[in-house]
C-alpha cells in the first residue's frame, strides 16, 4: 500500500522517531510503513489521519483499486 | 481509541519495562527449574514432599512467566506483534513436525539414543530466533 507518511512527515520536519512517538509505535514500524513493506491496521491508520488532520484515503492509497 | 501512550508512557519505555519484567520472570523460572531438576539429588536426598514442592513452585513461577510474556506481547506495536506471531508459528510448526518425527525415530529404534525433550526445546528456541531474525529483515 502506498502512502504519503514520508511527505507529511517531511513537511513538518519530523523524524521517523518523532512520528513513531506521536503514533505510539516503534521507529522501525514507521520505516516499514513508509517503504510499503508493512500495511498499518485500521486503528493505526485512523490515528495517523487524526494526527495529520486528513482523511485516511488522503494518506493511504490502496494500489489494488487502480 | 488508544490510551496506552498516555497511561503507560511511550512505546519504548513500555517495551523496556515489559522486557525487564519478562527477563526477571524467566530468570526466576530457570532457577526454580534448576531447583526441581537438581534439588532431589543434590540438596534434599529425594525427600518426596520437597521434590513435589519444588515442582509446584516451578509451575507457579512458570505461570507468572506466561503472564509476563503475554503482557510483553500486548505492549508491542502491531508490526512487532506480527513478527512475534510468525516466529512463534514457525517454532510451533517445526517443533510439532520435527518432534513427532524424532519420537518415531526413537520408538522404532532407528536412532541409537533416546529422544530427549531438551533437544526439542533447543530446536524450537533456535527456530524461534531464526523466525525473529527473518521477520526483522523482512520489514527492514
Amino acid at each position: 500500500m502506498k502512502n504519503r507518511l514520508k511527505v507529511l512527515r517531511a513537511e513538518r520536519d519530523w523524524t521517523q522517531a518523532r512520528l513513531a512517538e506521536e503514533l505510539d509505535v516503534s521507529r522501525q514500524t514507521i520505516n516499514a510503513i513508509e517503504k510499503g513493506k508493512f500495511d498499518p491496521s485500521l486503528p493505526l491508520a485512523f490515528r495517523a489521519a487524526r494526527l495529520f488532520e486528513m482523511k485516511i484515503e488522503d494518506i493511504f492509497d490502496d494500489e489494488a483499486k487502480n | 481509541m488508544n490510551n496506552a501512550k498516555t497511561a503507560t508512557g511511550g512505546i519504548s519505555a513500555r517495551t523496556a519495562r515489559n522486557t525487564r519484567r519478562l527477563a526477571y520472570w524467566t530468570a526466576a523460572w530457570l532457577v526454580t527449574m534448576a531447583l526441581a531438576s537438581f534439588g532431589p539429588t543434590l540438596l534434599w536426598d529425594q525427600t518426596l514432599w520437597l521434590t513435589v514442592g519444588a515442582i509446584v513452585l516451578n509451575l507457579a513461577v512458570g505461570a507468572g512467566m506466561i503472564v509476563a510474556n503475554k503482557r510483553h506481547l500486548q505492549g508491542l506495536d502491531e508490526m512487532h506483534q506480527k513478527i512475534q506471531l510468525e516466529a512463534m508459528a514457525l517454532s510451533l510448526g517445526v517443533g510439532l513436525i520435527a518432534g513427532l518425527a524424532y519420537s518415531n525415530l526413537d520408538a522404532n529404534n532407528v536412532i541409537a539414543s533416546d529422544a530427549e525433550i531438551s533437544h526439542l526445546v533447543i530446536l524450537m528456541g533456535l527456530t524461534y530466533l531464526a523466525g525473529i531474525y527473518r521477520g526483522h529483515r523482512q520489514y527492514r
